[in-house]
């Protein structure tokens, strides 16, 4: 086989608008991390090559392969949630982690991509007839999960999955006199919610509508970043030049605020490439959920399309001081290794069903 | 069974997602908006709080200016040395912390104690010293054991120190922690970006008083630092400016020879140069070692000071009021002589005793002085003639008078905690008394007025600067004990007070016959004794100042308790004919003038004209000497 056949079959799945705007993003990512920690580029290099590999296979399965995993992965997720709030390790004051001896595994990582998975596979199964009882089984199959992970705690891994659940259910069609019905009943549960919620995320809550009341305590980090996105200004303090950055006054600079490192370097210009890089991704993969030819491919490219723009939104929303802290990392600039992963399983998802459209056709 | 309608149902799905898409598009715009506001609206705002995030204003401060006695002889210096310092915010359980160190470091008591007192003082976060001047062992040995101690450090400091230690503590002062009474003195001065990192402020005395002069210009260095508070890299450096310094119009060594003088007695003395009114001695016995309170008094120590019997803490000087006794008399002679009241040749009959409104005022002289003229008057200190005169000038013309030569008035000396003293006079006394019977003047009152006695009240320094400006003809000066301050940038000098206040009136012949009196007293009358063999002419005048009240009993020195002995003064000035040197001597419940207070001045001219140094205090006088 020749180089050029080779090269072919490895590209063969990629879908290239898609993989553009991915490698745009990741490049950007570099550009930012190795400002905001130079020490951790090599790491995510590996990190980024892991998760194109793992992008690659995605793309190569097909949906119809998919649907036979759905049912079995959803379900060894939720066992292993069950089995994190039995046996997990407790780090930072949440059970999140599962020791499997020579690995140590985040499972509410799994929902992410299972729970649209599953959701998509049964309202397929049930094409035929939806009918309300079909919704709320689908909204039972949600929030199982949702609430072992938000009991962990862990509200911003919880918001992302109900978030999924929730895009597929939308998007099957679940009428709109529920949907407003279901959002005047959330208003009104909303003083419930807040007796069940943590301390700390009450005060996060809190934190958001007056950052300035605890300025050294739970207010920091909202202030500091929001002085670091000012000072930044239109063009930017330059690569590196970032104060609020480098001299630290920007907490977990290269994960969860990295937003801010890259708004106070590269100022408005920056930002706003940021912004339309993943319009333009959310787009395509808008596209692709609009051209697929199934139910179970529509819902499920639907739900990742708009699970990215929820990453996103909510990540740059709480940096910017317009959203509650929550942990969730920038999609495809933040360093580390697990949510980049889940992301470009993601995209190697899309690019199956853009690739397959045909084929399920035929 | 309905019918499904694949088209319809793409049509819907894709309805949801162009909804969807609204929404996404709504959402970035939102972001978008609030980021023009931050980075462009806002800009200005946040880069403000960046830079103020990034850069520390970190005070160096300055130097103190030095404070030198007119020859240059060092009275306030300032050293370097090694504190230990806990600062309590940091250093979780202080008892802990500071039995700990205790293991490895000397910590007394005492310094225990005075930690405690500063933390009561000082706010959480300040570094508060709990041992000061380390050795350089106790310096390594620290070193060694810091990681067991976090909130604990050594710093190099600048101490003030006072090498003549109690000498001249009244004139100096001292310097303490800063106290919220002092960050009042400063916002008066709009000095607090000066006083940044400024631990200590002048208290009393000099100290006090130059207080911005001595202080110095405060350096910054300005620096980057991080999240942490850690200095990063400086940015620029603009350096302390040593503050100013004093240089006295005090003799360092006259002060001690005048200190010594008076032994282990109460009393003060202030001594002028006539022709400039610089203060060459200021002494308040007993003083206080000002070195305790530099890094803050121990409890015991002050309250040993403030306890005292003694107090040490009061500057009589300035402070104290006293009867000028006989010492009033030269004045009263020459205010006859002014106002033409008396002439130099007219005589009186001293029998003894002197009677007004049927009570009689006694003379110190049993049987009294017989014929007495203005010479003999002051020679001897015929109360009687004073007596008659007081009641001949009236009490008006005596004060208008005396306030001339400033008393009963703050004469202005530049350290603070002056007291005015009282110069009786009708107006004087409608002030001060509340009821309308008492604030009628009684012609009776007057009397006792001319021998320095009843309402008459004194300040030493006023006393001092009295006989200055007789000495000096006349010409006044405001008393001052700084000469110059020194610009240690420049090397420039700012002369202090060069200009007389004003020059009294006065006619030389009417001086003359005073002056040639206070010759005769030192010469063959009260002041002999002790100016006996003296190698230059000087003019003094004793006095015995009442502090408790005889009712017409003969007073005797031994029938009294110590505390209720009467003081002793003395005024003088030498050489007579041109004079380098006038002063005032109080020796508090002393007994007689010329027994107490009269050696003290002998030492004190005996040493600053010819150098004589002391072998001992000067010695009272143990003779039972008839009148004062």
């Amino acid at each position: 086989m020749s180089m050029r056949a080779l090269w072919q079959r490895l590209a063969a799945p990629i879908d290239p608008p898609l993989m553009m705007m991915a490698a745009l993003l990741l490049g950007y990512a570099l550009l930012v991390v190795s400002s905001a920690s130079f020490e951790r580029v090599g790491a995510q290099l590996i990190n980024m090559l892991t998760a194109l590999l793992v992008m690659r296979l995605a793309a190569q399965v097909s949906p119809q392969k998919m649907m036979y995993f759905a049912l079995p992965v959803f379900v060894a997720g939720v066992l292993l949630l069950v089995a994190v709030a039995l046996f997990g390790d407790v780090s930072k004051g949440a059970r999140r982690w599962l020791n499997l001896g020579f690995m140590r595994i985040q499972p509410s990582e799994i929902m992410k991509i299972a729970m649209p998975l599953m959701l998509a596979w049964y309202f397929q199964r049930h094409e035929t007839y939806l009918r309300l009882r079909e919704y709320v089984v689908a909204a039972l199959i949600l929030l199982l999960p949702v609430a072992l992970i938000a009991k962990q705690p862990d509200l911003g891994t919880a918001l992302l999955v109900l978030a999924a659940g929730f895009y597929v259910i939308f998007l099957a069609g679940l009428s709109w006199k529920v949907l407003i019905g279901l959002a005047v009943s959330a208003v009104a549960m909303a003083p419930l919610v807040w007796s069940m919620l943590h301390d700390y995320q009450r005060s996060r809550i809190l934190t958001l509508l007056d950052p300035e009341a605890d300025p050294l305590g739970k207010g920091f980090h909202i202030i500091q970043s929001t002085i670091a996105i000012g000072s930044g200004g239109i063009l930017g303090k330059g690569w590196g030049q970032g104060t609020q950055a480098q001299l630290e006054f920007i907490p977990e600079r290269h994960t969860d605020f990295i937003f801010a490192v890259l708004s106070e370097e590269f100022g408005l210009i920056g930002c706003t490439l940021l912004l339309i890089v993943y319009a333009l991704l959310i787009g395509r993969g808008m596209m692709i959920a609009a051209n697929a030819p199934t139910l179970f491919t529509r819902l499920l490219a639907g739900s990742i399309t708009l699970i990215f723009f929820t990453y996103a939104f909510v990540n740059m929303g709480m940096v910017s001081g317009i959203l509650p802290v929550v942990g969730i990392p920038l999609p495809f600039i933040s360093y580390g290794g697990t949510s980049l992963t889940t992301l470009f399983l993601g995209i190697g998802i899309l690019m199956s069903i853009h690739k397959h459209r045909m084929l399920v056709q035929k | 069974m309905e019918f499904r309608n694949p088209e319809q149902e793409i049509e819907g799905f894709q309805r949801r997602l162009t909804f969807a898409g609204g929404l996404v598009l709504l959402s970035f715009f939102l972001l978008f908006a609030r980021l023009v506001w931050l980075q462009v609206i806002q800009h200005d705002y946040y880069q403000t709080r960046a830079e103020d995030n990034r850069i520390s204003l970190v005070p160096i401060l300055p130097n103190r200016g030095l404070i030198l006695d007119r020859n240059g002889i060092v009275m306030a210096r300032n050293y370097s040395a090694y504190t230990l310092e806990i600062t309590p915010s940091r250093a979780g359980d202080l008892e802990t912390a500071i039995d700990g160190l205790a293991q490895i470091i000397d910590i007394q008591q005492k310094d225990r104690k005075r930690f405690r007192k500063l933390l009561e003082e000082s706010k959480n976060f300040e570094s508060l010293p709990i041992r000061t001047r380390l050795s350089d062992e106790e310096v390594a040995k620290f070193i060694a054991h810091r990681y067991r101690f976090p909130g604990v450090d050594i710093k190099a400091r600048l101490f003030r120190q006072y090498p003549y230690n109690e000498s001249a503590s009244h004139l100096l002062g001292y310097i303490g922690r800063i106290n919220d009474r002092d960050i009042g003195r400063i916002e008066e001065k709009d000095a607090e970006p000066n006083y940044r990192g400024t631990e200590h402020f002048g208290k009393t005395g000099l100290e006090l008083k130059y207080e911005f002069d001595l202080h110095g210009q405060t350096g910054f260095e300005k620096v980057e630092i991080d999240a942490g508070g850690r200095a990063v890299r400086m940015l620029s450096r603009i350096p302390p400016v040593t503050g100013n310094n004093l240089t006295l119009t005090v003799d360092a060594k006259l002060q001690e020879v005048a200190e010594q003088a008076f032994g282990d007695r109460r009393g003060a003395l202030v001594a002028i140069e006539p022709a400039t009114g610089g203060i060459l001695a200021l002494v308040s016995m007993p003083g206080y070692d000002p070195n305790l309170f530099v890094d803050g008094i121990d409890p015991q120590n002050w309250d040993a000071l403030n306890n005292s019997p003694d107090k040490p803490m009061v500057n009589r000087a300035l402070n104290g009021t006293y009867p000028p006794g006989s010492t009033f008399k030269p004045y009263m002679a020459l205010a006859a002589l002014e106002i033409g009241k008396r002439t130099p040749q007219q005589t009186i009959f001293d029998p003894g005793s002197y009677t007004f409104g049927g009570h009689v005022f006694r003379d110190d002289k049993k049987g009294g002085h017989g014929t007495v003229d203005m010479y003999k008057s002051i020679v001897q200190s015929c109360d009687t003639y004073y007596y008659m005169l007081s009641n001949d000038m009236g009490i008006d013309n005596i004060a208008n008078f005396m306030r001339k030569f400033g008393f009963g008035q703050r004469t202005g000396v530049d350290v603070e905690g002056e007291s005015e003293g009282v110069l009786p006079s009708q107006e004087w006394k409608r002030k001060h008394f509340k009821k309308a019977e008492q604030q009628r003047w009684f012609a009776g009152e007057t009397i006792s007025i001319g021998i320095g006695q009843g309402y008459n009240s004194y300040t030493p320094i006023q006393l001092a600067q009295a006989i200055a400006t007789l000495a000096n003809d006349g010409v006044m000066f405001r008393p001052h004990i700084v000469k110059f301050i020194t610009d240690t940038r420049t090397g420039s000098t700012i002369p202090i007070e060069t200009q007389p206040l004003r020059t009294i009136p006065l006619k030389p012949q009417n001086l003359e016959v005073i002056k040639q009196a206070l010759i005769g007293v030192n010469k063959e009358g009260t002041g002999a004794r002790a100016f006996a063999g003296a190698e230059y002419v000087s003019a003094g005048k004793t006095g015995t100042a009442q502090v408790y009240s005889l009712k017409g009993e003969k007073y005797t020195e031994g029938h009294v308790t110590e505390r209720l002995r009467d003081h002793a003064l003395f005024i003088a000035f030498a050489p007579a004919d041109h004079p380098k040197i006038a002063l005032a001597v109080l020796v508090e419940n002393g007994g007689f003038g010329a027994q107490a207070a009269a050696p003290i001045a002998r030492q004190v001219l005996d040493y600053y004209l010819l150098g004589k140094q002391p072998k001992a205090a000067a010695p009272a006088d143990s003779t039972e000497l008839e009148e004062d």
